[in-house]
């Protein structure tokens, strides 16, 4: 097994950081994990965006030519990897940034998510990545919901232990996004 | 081996997985960073520049904390120059740039090697020329196995494929420093230094030695002197000789290299660090298309293991050259290969890096011309030996799938290497 996902949005939406979650609860389940970050002179409201590979075998080439799942949380990232998702694969939509553009693909599962209205539902209405976060793993599996809350806590203890909660929230709001689906 | 320090890390209890391993997210300028302090680093003389920021910022923070020497230069040739002084008195000495602050080093890694001071130097590689741009390369290739700066000599260089691995490496660019009095380059491209991978907080600290060259003052003892100038054609000479037998020292004793899948191998991908990587991706897509590609990985950049690769280029059908940059590693495979098969590249520049789908599409065009080729010497061949069945078949066994990697290092271990070649 080894599976790739791009988060892709604006600076500050968080992109980074659930991306190493997502890194640190796959070494809880004793995946092997590559966490690349397009780095640049990227910075709050400029591009953001962050590959994370996940296998159960040592990883070989960083880059890949398609990805599984794609996160896009704005048009220009919809408009970047909405192609570059494999046959079969997950893209999730931020519809509440990206009201009307789709990616035009029948070949692949477009999960048009209205991350904002989610993100306040489950406490924090500045946690757009982490319903993402929840609606990916709900849906694909690769990670265990238990070691994405674990990870979710070590990072918020150390860096902003009053979000734990909301972060906590959040991701469950997106895991049952990630379930049903949710009219956008 | 002294009492591990405590590291700037804070792995916590979850991040072990059943127990069997403790592991840690680590970003590659940073695990760098440690390994370099753990391995006993003295002093780190630096100046920022993308994509090692991390590496200087992490002992920015950590080598006071330790009470030990970290300095951000003026520029990247106080730099170096700092490392010069610090390193002349047999300090443990890192500096760490990126490729056009490299270039900036150039003089003075010159010195150091006239000289005899062992220092390592860590080059996170930016796409060039010029100021290029910040994304990963490995056009630094020429520049660092060929000497970098002026004069007759060469630096050991040494080119992780991961993060793990580059913490290894950190020691044993210490060590061959000192070993042979040597300035040492690490070189990695912008995606290990930016990425994170999980790793083993595992460390060394080489022996010291007590060094009878270095400046510690001359209380009691005769004074010693470290310099790279001599005016004196036939000093200057010798000095030369003994540093090339020095280089050939360390061409014998510290070839290092790995080979993956070359059991049954008959197209061979050569390719060091990120690229590497993506090669080894590339080899598993092959295979299943009916390709039997291995894997040849240079660790050790200078000394290149040319006597290893031109035994596996014996039996192979073709080798392909994969790297992060126009074509120069390229030709150290076809001086080791020396006409024994084809050699093809492929490569991306300007800080792109080539998919797994890209460097099979040129293993399969390589595969096709080669087959186009032996064909034809068949029927050839058939010509010439009209009416004597030709039953040789190209094919044999099945693709075998995921043996460990294996490591090698210098003579002792080449026969090891190509061992699986020898059987065809």
């Amino acid at each position: 097994m080894e599976r790739s996902v791009v988060f892709s949005g604006f600076g500050g939406q968080g992109l980074l950081f659930t991306g190493q979650v997502l890194a640190r609860a796959a070494i809880k389940d004793g995946l092997e994990v590559f966490w690349i970050p397009s780095y640049g002179p990227e910075m709050r409201g400029g591009t953001a965006s962050c590959t994370v590979i996940v296998a159960d075998h040592p990883i070989g080439s960083p880059v890949v030519d398609q990805f599984d799942a794609a996160v896009a949380m704005n048009l220009p990232s919809l408009r970047k990897y909405g192609p570059s998702v494999a046959p079969g694969g997950l893209l999730i939509v931020n519809a509440s940034l990206v009201t009307s553009q789709t990616s035009a693909r029948a070949d692949i599962d477009e999960l048009r998510l209205p991350c904002t209205d989610l993100a306040a539902k489950g406490g924090d209405d500045k946690l757009v990545s982490v319903v993402a976060l929840g609606a990916l793993v709900a849906r694909l599996g690769w990670v265990t919901p238990d070691s994405v809350q674990a990870a979710l806590r070590e990072i918020s203890a150390r860096k902003r232990p009053e979000i734990i909660e909301a972060d906590l929230g959040v991701f469950a709001a997106g895991m049952e996004a990630g379930r049903i689906g949710v009219a956008a | 081996m002294t009492e591990p320090l405590e590291t700037g890390i804070r792995p916590r209890s979850s991040d072990k997985d059943s127990g069997r391993r403790s592991r840690v997210l680590m970003k590659g300028n940073e695990a760098i960073a440690e390994a370099a302090i753990q391995a006993g680093c003295d002093a780190y003389f630096g100046y920022p520049i993308t994509p090692q920021a991390e590496l200087l910022e992490w002992m920015a923070r950590r080598m006071p904390e330790l009470g030990r020497a970290f300095v951000q230069a003026e520029s990247e040739l106080g730099a170096i120059n700092m490392a010069l002084g610090a390193a002349a008195t047999g300090a443990r000495v890192l500096v760490s740039s990126s490729s056009p602050g490299i270039s900036l080093m150039a003089e003075g890694m010159s010195y150091m090697a006239g000289s005899g001071t062992p220092m390592v130097l860590v080059n996170v590689m930016r796409a060039g020329p010029g100021l290029g741009g910040i994304g990963p390369s490995q056009s630094d290739y020429f520049q660092a196995t060929k000497g970098h700066g002026h004069g007759d000599y060469r630096v050991p260089v040494l080119a992780p494929a991961s993060i793990g691995e580059a913490m290894e490496l950190m020691a044993t660019a210490f060590e061959l420093a000192e070993r042979y009095r040597t300035p040492v380059m690490v070189v990695v491209d912008g995606i290990l230094g930016q990425a994170m991978e999980p790793v083993e907080l595992r460390f060394r600290n080489p022996e010291r030695h007590a060094f009878d060259w270095a400046l510690t003052g001359a209380a009691g003892r005769p004074a010693r002197i470290i310099k790279s100038i001599d005016l004196v054609p036939e000093i200057l000479e010798k000095r030369n000789i003994a540093l090339q037998r020095k280089y050939a020292e360390i061409s014998r004793q510290e070839t290092r290299w790995a080979t993956e899948l070359m059991d049954d191998a008959e197209y061979v991908l050569v390719a060091y660090g990120t690229a590497a990587r993506v090669a080894r991706s590339a080899i598993e897509k092959a295979r299943a298309r009916g390709i039997k590609a291995g894997l040849f990985r240079p660790i050790t950049l200078w000394p290149f293991p040319s006597r290893e690769l031109a035994r596996v280029a014996r039996h192979a059908h073709a080798i392909l050259t994969v790297e992060l940059s126009s074509g120069q590693m390229v030709e150290d495979v076809r001086l080791a290969v020396e006409g024994r098969c084809p050699v093809g590249f492929h490569g991306r520049m300007g800080g792109l890096v080539p998919t797994p789908d890209e460097v099979v599409g040129a293993l399969k065009a390589l595969h096709g011309k080669v087959e186009r080729t032996r064909e034809r010497e068949r029927k050839q061949q058939q010509k010439r030996h009209a009416g004597r069945a030709e039953g040789q078949s190209a094919h044999g066994r099945a693709a075998v799938t995921g043996p460990p990697e294996r490591t090698h290092r210098a003579e002792a271990d080449a026969h090891a290497s190509v061992r699986d070649g020898g059987e065809r």
